[in-house]
Formats: C-alpha cells, sequence, structure tokens
C-alpha cells in the first residue's frame, strides 16, 4: 500500500509540468531547491542537535563562487560547480572547527556571527560581489547540451538533485556514523564515554552539512540567475531553521514539508493575503501548539491514530 | 486582513463571448482588458515608500475610471519585499499567472537588476522606479524605460546650484552605504568638483543603522554644508540627530530627491525650514495635472505625495501617452516599446521623453522647505529644464567611464 | 579630543541603552534557558505603545511605565500559555519565539504604518548639553543614567532580596532549587515578565534616539544576542560590562574601520566564544 503510495506520488511529480502552468512548475522547484536546503541544515539541527542560525552561507558562498567563476575567470558550469562547492566545504570546515568552540545558545551565536561576516563582506567588497548591485548576467549550465532555461526543464533538474540529495542523506543518516550522530545529539557524554570522537563527530556533520548547503545554493544560483547579499542574511538563515523545526526535525520528510510550508506562504499565499507575515507566524505558533514535534511526526501520530480506530 | 487581489475591472465576459466567434484576433484583443502589473515593497523597512506606490497609481486608474486609450484596465500588485529574489519570483507571478502585459516598477535597484534578465527574455514593457544607473547607461535593456531618474540625476543639478548660486566650496556627502547612495553622491562630487569645489569627506552608513551617533561625531565642521543621499526615512533620522548634537547653523544641509521627501516631512517641525533639496517633483509644482493631482492625493490620504507617489503617478501617464500613441494596442509589443520612448508628454512633474538608452529627460527642480498653510512643503525655488542623465557631459565619454559607484569618480580631495 | 570625547559619551549612551534590552534577556535565558526570540519584538511593541500613549499624555517617563506593563503582561500571557507547554523542547520554543515576532511584528505594521515615528523626548531635556567646546544632546546622558539606575535597581532585587535569592539559586542549581522547595513556576512567571518590562520599557526609553520604525525588531535581536553571549549568560554584571564593552567597539569601529562597519562587532564575538564559551562573567556553560 505504502509502496503504490509512493510510486503514485513520484509519477504525480514528474507528470507535473505536464499540466501545471509555468508559474506553478517554477513555484515547486523553488521548494525543491529550499527542500535541499532544509535537508542539510537538518543534518545539523534535526540528527546532530546543533541549532545553527548561519547556514545561508552556504548559499551565498556556493552561489558567489559559481558567479564570481563564470563571469569574471570565464569558467563554464563544468568548471565552476565542483570548484564552488569545494571552495564552500573548505570553509564550512573551517567555520566549523571554529564554531564548534561553543554549544546551545553559543553555538547558535557563532554560527550567525559568521554568516553575518560573510554577509558584510558581500556589502563591502564590491570588487569581487559588486556590492549591493549583485552579480548578474549568469547563465544557467546545460548538462549533456540540455538546456535548463525552460521551467519544466529546470523543474526536472532540480527534481533530480533532490531525490539524489535527500537519498544521500537518508543513507547518511542510516549508515553507523548517522547512529552515532544522533547519540551525540542525544546523550554526548554517554558516546564520549563509549569511545567516540564526539567533537569530530559533529564537525564531520557539520562539513557535509554545508555541502548539501552549497549544492542548494548552487541550484537557487542557477534558477535566479542572479545573487545579491540579501542571500547571506540573517532571514534566510532562520526561514531555513523554520523550516527544519515546523516541518519536523530530525525525520527526512520534515525539511521537505516545511520548506513546501514555507515557500507556498511566501510566494503563493502572499499574492492573495496582504498579512502573510502574520499568518507564517500563526501557522508555526499552532504547529507548535499541536504538533510540538513539526508537521511531520505530528501527522504520522494522527494517522497512527486514525488506524487504530 | 484584507484580500489585495485588486482586480479593478472584470473583463465584460458576455461581449468577450460574441466577439470570440464574429471578429479577428486583434479585434477581440480590443475589449479585454489590459492587465498592468505593479511591482511594490509592502513589507520591511521600504514599506512606506512602496506603499505610497500603489496608492498613487490606484488614484491614477480611478480618475480615468479604469479606462486608458479606451480600453479597460486591471491593476495586479505584488509586494517584493525589498527582497531581489523575491522579486523576480513576484514577477514571474505576474507574468506567468496574472499575463501582465506592462510592468510599473520595481522600487529598489537590486530588484531591478535581478529581474532584468527575465524582462528581456519574457519581452516585458517595464516602466522603472528603480534608479540604479547601468541599466540605462552601460547595460541598457530595450525593453525597459525609466519615468523617475538615475540615482544621480538630481543630484548633479544640485551640485551645480551648490557651487554657482549658493557659493558652497567645501563640502562632505552622507548616504546609506547602497548602490543608490553611491551612485547619487559619485554624481555630486563629479559635477562639484568639476567647477571648483572640494569634497572633503564621504560617509556611507549601512542602511539599517540604528544610530547615527558615531557618524555624526566625525562628522568635519570646517565646511560649508554637507550633502544627504538617504533613502526613505534615513534623512530624517539623521538631521533630527544632527539638531541634538548642536550642528544646525554650524553646517548647511542640502538634501538629494529622497532625503526630505514629502512622507517624512509631515513629521518634522520648524528644525527643517530652509532646507534645500533637488528632485523631478515637488507636490508644490503648479501645472495643472499636478494641481490636481496634489489636492486629490491630500484630501485622500491626508498627506502630500512624495517621490514614490509620484514616480508612479508619472509612469501611469507616461503609459496612458504611449497607449493612446498605439491607439491601445499593447499586443504590439514592439510598436509600444518604439511609441514608449518616443513619447513627449506633459505630467505631473511637467514636460518629460526619454533618450536614447530609455532614461527620461526633464526638469529637475530646486526646492526649499518652507511652511505653507500650517504644514512643511517642498517650495520650487528654482528650476533646470531638460535635465538628462549625462547632465552637460557627452554622453559617449560618460559611458566610457565606469558606472557610478562608491569609488568611482575617486575622491581626491579627502581629508583625514 | 574633541571626536574622542564624544565618541566616549556616545559609547556610554549607547550602552546604556544596549543594557534595557539585554537586561531581560539575560535573566530569562539565565534563568528559564529559554532563548526569547522574541525580545526584540517585545522592544519595538513598547516603542510603539508608548507612541500612542505620547499621543494621549505626552509624558515620556508615563508612556515608559505604561509600555512597559503592557509588554509584561503580553508576555507573561506568552510565557504560560504557549511557552510554558515547551519545557525543554529547545526547537519549539525557537520555532515559537520566532513565529510570535513576526505575527508582533506585523501587527506593529498594520496599526503603526511603515514610516518610523520618532518619540519625543521630555521638553526639559531637548536642548543639547554644552560642556565646554562640547554639545551632546542631553537625553543620552540621561538615558545612560536610567540604564545605570536600572543595573543597581536589580543588582539590589538579585542580590538583597528573598526574590532574588530564588532567582540566583534557581540560575545556579535548577534541580536543587526545586528541591528546596522554590515555587519556580511562579518565579518563571515573574522573570519573564520583569525581562519583557524591560525590553517594553526600554523601547520607550530608547524611542527618542532610534524611533519606533519596521526592523527594529531585527535590529535589536541580534544586539541583545551579542551582549549577552559576550558578558555571560545569566550574569547582571556580565549584561552590564558586556553592553558598555559591544557599544564602545561599535561606535569606535564605525569611525575608525568604515570598512568593517557590518562585522565591527562579530568578529570580536566570535573570538570571545571560540575561546571563552562562558562570556566574561558568567557562569555556567550555554
Amino acid at each position: 500500500m505504502k509502496r503504490f503510495a509512493w510510486t503514485l506520488f513520484v509519477l504525480m511529480l514528474v507528470a507535473f509540468p505536464l499540466f501545471a502552468g509555468d508559474f506553478y512548475v517554477n513555484l515547486a522547484s523553488q521548494i525543491f531547491i529550499a527542500a535541499v536546503f532544509a535537508a542539510s541544515l537538518n543534518l545539523l539541527v534535526g540528527y546532530g542537535g546543533l541549532v545553527s542560525l548561519g547556514h545561508a552561507a552556504w548559499v551565498g558562498l556556493a552561489a558567489y563562487t559559481s558567479a564570481w567563476l563564470y563571469l569574471r575567470m570565464g569558467l563554464g558550469h563544468a568548471a565552476a560547480a565542483p570548484l564552488a562547492l569545494l571552495l564552500t566545504t573548505v570553509i564550512a570546515g573551517i567555520f566549523g572547527w571554529i564554531a564548534l568552540h561553543a554549544s546551545g545558545l553559543g553555538f547558535l551565536m557563532i554560527t550567525l556571527a559568521l554568516s553575518q561576516v560573510l554577509w558584510g563582506t558581500a556589502y563591502r567588497w564590491s570588487s569581487v560581489t559588486n556590492g549591493d548591485n549583485g552579480l548578474s548576467g549568469l547563465t544557467r549550465p546545460a548538462p549533456f547540451g540540455l538546456s535548463l532555461d525552460k521551467p519544466a526543464a529546470f523543474y526536472y533538474f532540480a527534481l533530480l538533485v533532490v531525490i539524489v540529495a535527500l537519498w544521500l542523506i537518508a543513507k547518511f543518516v542510516a549508515s553507523p556514523f548517522g547512529a552515532a550522530l544522533r547519540g551525540t545529539r542525544d546523550e554526548p557524554r554517554r558516546m564520549a564515554a563509549l569511545g567516540h570522537d564526539v567533537w569530530r563527530v559533529r564537525w564531520i556533520t557539520f562539513v557535509y552539512s554545508g555541502f548539501w548547503g552549497a549544492v542548494a545554493g548552487l541550484l537557487f544560483v542557477y534558477y535566479h540567475k542572479y545573487i545579491h547579499p540579501t542571500t547571506l542574511s540573517l532571514t534566510v538563515s532562520a526561514e531555513a531553521l523554520l523550516s527544519v523545526i515546523a516541518g519536523g526535525a530530525g525525520t527526512l520528510a520534515g525539511p521537505v514539508v516545511g520548506a513546501a510550508i514555507v515557500l507556498t506562504l511566501k510566494n503563493y499565499v502572499s499574492a492573495y493575503l496582504e498579512r502573510w507575515n502574520m499568518l507564517l507566524g500563526l501557522v508555526f505558533v499552532l504547529i507548535v501548539i499541536f504538533m510540538p514535534d513539526g508537521v511531520v511526526p505530528g501527522v504520522r501520530r494522527w494517522w497512527a491514530r486514525l488506524g487504530r480506530k | 486582513m484584507t484580500f489585495t487581489r485588486r482586480r479593478f475591472v472584470r473583463a465584460a465576459s458576455s461581449g468577450l463571448g460574441v466577439a470570440a466567434f464574429g471578429m479577428p484576433r486583434f479585434a477581440r484583443a480590443q475589449n479585454e482588458p489590459i492587465r498592468i502589473g505593479l511591482m511594490t515593497v509592502k513589507t520591511g523597512p521600504l514599506a512606506s515608500g512602496g506603499i505610497d506606490m500603489e496608492r498613487a497609481l490606484t488614484l491614477f486608474l480611478r480618475e480615468r475610471n479604469n479606462t486608458l486609450a479606451g480600453r479597460k484596465v486591471e491593476l495586479f500588485v505584488a509586494d517584493s519585499a525589498g527582497v531581489p529574489a523575491q522579486a523576480r519570483t513576484k514577477l514571474q507571478e505576474l507574468v506567468e499567472r496574472d499575463k501582465i502585459q506592462v510592468l510599473i516598477g520595481p522600487l529598489a535597484a537590486a530588484e531591478a537588476l535581478a529581474a532584468d534578465d527575465y524582462i528581456r527574455q519574457q519581452q516585458l514593457p517595464t516602466l522603472s522606479v528603480a534608479a540604479a544607473e547601468d541599466m540605462t547607461q552601460r547595460n541598457p535593456n530595450p525593453w525597459f524605460v525609466r519615468g523617475t531618474s538615475t540615482s544621480s540625476q538630481s543630484a548633479q543639478a544640485l551640485a551645480d546650484y551648490c557651487y554657482k548660486t549658493l557659493k558652497y566650496k567645501r563640502m562632505a556627502t552622507i548616504a546609506d552605504d547602497i548602490a543608490y547612495g553611491h551612485e547619487m553622491c559619485a554624481g555630486f562630487q563629479r559635477v562639484f568638483e568639476d567647477e571648483g569645489g572640494k569634497i572633503v569627506q564621504k560617509m556611507f552608513p549601512p542602511l539599517t543603522v540604528p544610530d547615527y551617533a558615531t557618524y555624526l561625531a566625525q562628522l568635519k565642521t570646517n565646511i560649508d554644508a554637507i550633502f544627504l543621499g538617504f533613502a526613505g526615512s534615513n534623512g530624517f533620522r539623521w538631521y533630527k540627530q544632527f539638531n541634538e548634537y548642536g550642528l544646525k547653523g554650524k553646517i548647511n544641509v542640502v538634501g538629494g530627491m529622497t532625503a526630505f521627501d514629502e512622507a517624512v516631512l509631515r513629521n518634522m517641525g520648524d528644525e527643517a525650514l530652509g532646507i534645500v533639496t533637488a528632485c523631478w517633483y515637488s507636490a508644490e509644482l503648479s501645472n495643472p495635472i499636478n494641481k490636481k493631482f496634489a489636492a486629490a492625493f491630500r484630501s485622500e490620504w491626508k498627506y502630500d505625495p512624495g517621490f514614490y507617489a509620484a514616480a508612479t503617478y508619472v509612469e501611469g501617464g507616461v503609459l496612458q501617452a504611449a497607449l493612446e500613441a498605439v491607439n491601445g494596442k499593447i499586443e504590439d509589443k514592439h510598436a509600444f516599446m518604439k511609441a514608449l520612448r518616443a513619447i513627449k508628454t506633459e505630467t505631473a512633474r511637467g514636460p518629460v521623453s526619454f533618450d536614447l538608452y530609455g532614461n527620461i529627460v526633464g526638469n529637475v527642480y530646486i526646492r526649499k522647505i518652507e511652511r505653507k498653510e500650517g504644514r512643511l512643503v517642498n517650495t520650487v525655488i528654482y528650476i533646470y529644464p531638460d535635465v538628462s542623465q549625462f547632465w552637460v557631459y557627452d554622453e559617449k565619454e560618460f559611458l566610457k567611464n565606469p558606472v557610478y559607484s562608491r569609488d568611482w569618480p575617486p575622491a581626491k580631495n579627502l581629508e583625514p | 579630543m574633541q571626536f574622542w570625547i564624544i565618541q566616549t559619551l556616545n559609547s556610554l549612551a549607547l550602552g546604556g541603552l544596549l543594557f534595557l534590552l539585554a537586561a531581560g534577556f539575560s535573566l530569562i535565558f539565565g534563568l528559564m534557558r529559554i532563548a526569547n526570540l522574541t525580545h526584540g519584538s517585545l522592544f519595538m511593541l513598547g516603542a510603539y505603545l508608548g507612541v500612542t500613549v505620547l499621543k494621549i499624555v505626552p509624558n515620556l517617563w508615563l508612556a515608559a511605565l505604561l509600555g512597559g506593563l503592557a509588554v509584561a503582561a503580553f508576555g507573561g500571557l506568552f510565557e504560560r500559555l504557549i511557552l510554558r507547554p515547551l519545557t525543554g523542547n529547545a526547537l519549539g520554543q525557537v520555532l515559537v519565539t520566532l513565529g510570535v515576532s513576526f505575527i508582533v511584528a506585523d501587527l506593529c505594521l498594520v496599526i503603526w504604518g511603515g514610516d518610523p515615528i520618532p518619540l519625543a523626548p521630555p521638553p526639559s531635556l531637548q536642548r543639547p548639553l554644552i560642556l565646554g567646546s562640547i554639545t551632546f544632546p542631553a537625553y543620552r546622558l540621561v538615558v545612560l543614567g536610567i540604564a545605570i539606575f536600572t543595573a543597581i535597581a536589580l543588582h539590589l532585587l538579585m542580590d538583597r532580596t528573598r526574590l532574588g535569592a530564588m532567582i540566583r539559586a534557581g540560575v545556579d542549581d535548577m534541580p536543587m532549587a526545586r528541591a528546596v522547595g522554590i515555587p519556580v513556576s511562579k518565579l518563571f512567571s515573574f522573570v519573564f515578565c520583569l525581562g519583557a518590562a524591560l525590553a517594553g520599557a526600554g523601547g520607550v526609553i530608547a524611542g527618542p534616539i532610534m524611533s519606533a520604525y519596521p526592523g527594529l525588531d531585527a535590529d535589536m535581536l541580534p544586539l541583545a544576542l551579542i551582549v549577552v553571549i559576550l558578558g555571560g549568560v545569566g550574569s547582571l554584571l556580565g549584561a552590564f560590562v558586556g553592553s558598555f564593552i559591544i557599544a564602545s567597539i561599535y561606535t569606535f569601529g564605525s569611525a575608525l574601520l568604515p570598512d568593517l562597519a557590518y562585522v565591527i562587532l562579530f568578529l570580536p564575538m566570535i573570538a570571545v566564544i571560540a575561546f571563552r564559551p562562558r562570556g566574561l562573567f558568567g557562569r555556567q556553560r550555554t
């Protein structure tokens, strides 16, 4: 039964551009990008127990690097993409080393501070980032010569990336390393007593989460063909964090659901409701009251309860 | 909570049904309303300007019974919150879902830059409010016209006025640390120094800085005047603190087009009297179109229209003139753009036309803040007619130089 | 010379303002282990309520009092009804505090509009103070005075009253405090209300300097976080000292190193957290 439902869902996703208008296809692409971003943050927050408010750093770094390599160095996407991912991952390693000196609120603050430093640098270092004007004139890659300029083409590309990303993340979480990670989240002292290097587990997760954040960043800059310092802002990090928590931290589907909720409200409902910001806040409050663990665990509970009747 | 999908007129659906069978496509289209999109900012720090934009445009359309060039119009409003990525998404919504045929806006320069390639791709006629210089200079978009001005258009004229008429020789500039502020101060500096003046200090506080105390403490006092390139309400906030630190009277203050806009003037008092600013508009303009507009705006919203309100009202006027030139056939995009760029018409800001790059050529008004009928207004004291984005410089030479920025033209007279 | 004197005075005034903001946050986090991310919007709400009160009675101090009380009431309800059931659910607390801050911010936009509204300082303080060759706004020095007064009052509360002793006990060792019979839930409510009141009143008092505007909450919250982290969580002395340090770094940094204007506060904070995670005066790990 479950397999049938999943197959149907995947078929719907694949068939979606065939019957939906361009606007909705584009909206779906944006949800995919946000889903990858939220899923990457979830590794840290949900599975690692480390709440970060600086995740926008990876999107910004990857996006700017890719844009700069393309515009100033004339590199094609085949070269620019891996370089952007590499640079961002290396910086994630450095930032992770700095940030993991603290935990709890201190960790939150360091991640926030580090991404704010990048944000400020993006504004001020105009010779590289073009400051407040942002970098425009970018293009989408053409894997195997197929253009991604049409909404449907990009949709399938993003869908593919989302599936691969979630699959790899699921593998990571289910692996022994993933188990160790969850152990350090729940019982760090016991894990240390058992001989695990808690710091190293967390650091590796930080870097891996930064990598997937960079992937989301590349998708972002390909989709928008433009990058601006606002992408590095606290709001972007906060939105991702809220998506993860609202959807259900520590679950695989949670960040995807959370991203869908936030993006739908922001980009779709906002056309009908001027006070969508207030509605978003209200949705979060209601989620916390009725499903304190997030939507996905909450819905699972209701489903189970219904099943029992 | 209000529902804001404002559809001002529904297509006469019965008429459409009949027309669908009997008439050729163009004629059929004539019965459908023209769909106009407004990209503005209604949440966040730029909200007050964005809301003014919407108010003025709806007033414009209502005055004309939602009919331009004989066709009904529908207005679709989108809120980008000032975030470039969101502006692009909202624009896609306007184009793909609402099928707009012409766009008014966006407000912020970065939003226009983010939407640039999409506008080209969709071939969407756009009447922009955003001031980013290069969009009508080194990277002109053929679908883009700008009915407001570039960031520095009014500032360049003001620099001339400061040097020649006000006889200032040494000045400082301060503006928000955004492209708009950089471009405006760069233009001011260039003209001022080319005429013989010296800019001895330039400051760019971050856009959302909570407090200007630290910038006021650095301000040199051995200058004749300071030029304010602020946007939104930062000019007003800075000036308030300027007074608190006892600097009023020691240094003259002149402002750019958004430093002391009518919208913030209503919150100020006598301390603002006498400040000179330059803009392409003032609510006090005495041309018949503006007299009607300002009075109508004031009676509906209880404050004078300023830069943002005038922007969309003027764009509306330009749009109407262009539509009339093509007999309402906006469907023929190329003909429409051609007509739009060839427009010469009277608007609330006076006579306007567009240069080869789509930027407006119009009057720049030097204004002084005075009290009239119990409220503060920007009285026009001098007019520079037919000011283009290039001021008096040769167009080709101008474009050979890099775009105005924080570092160009280089400030050679700064004192430590 | 004049530059240094004025900037020092600026730092002191800004520090006082930051203390009013950060003290409440520090108390709440110290005792309840809740990072109250609504704190910025409570500050902003206080400022806007002050605007309205001033329209009726043009007395800033009364506005501060009423603003503080109103925000305290709001905070108390919020804590009791929404935050209390989330004890131990850190992520849920983040979600709900941010969610409420969105709601508050949007409500303020609807009710008071998008333009910034300055609050008028008391007429007697509107003249600038002239000390020799230095001109300085009198009101800012008064803000400093209020901050010092508040710090002393809070210190006396913590040190000399039974209530303060209970709070300190809770901050130091919650399970033990409970075991000893301290009425922890009443204490929570009180502390949250007190923190909210400080934020709300602080918003009104800061009003003449900063005005009430949309985005004030997002501008102030990171500052509160930075001060508390630097000074050490749960330490009032830390919040006090931290406020002035941050204010000085900001004031002098913006003037002397304008290129680092955006990051001037974060760089030292990163250094502090990385090498001394409990902050200057913190007594516990965060």
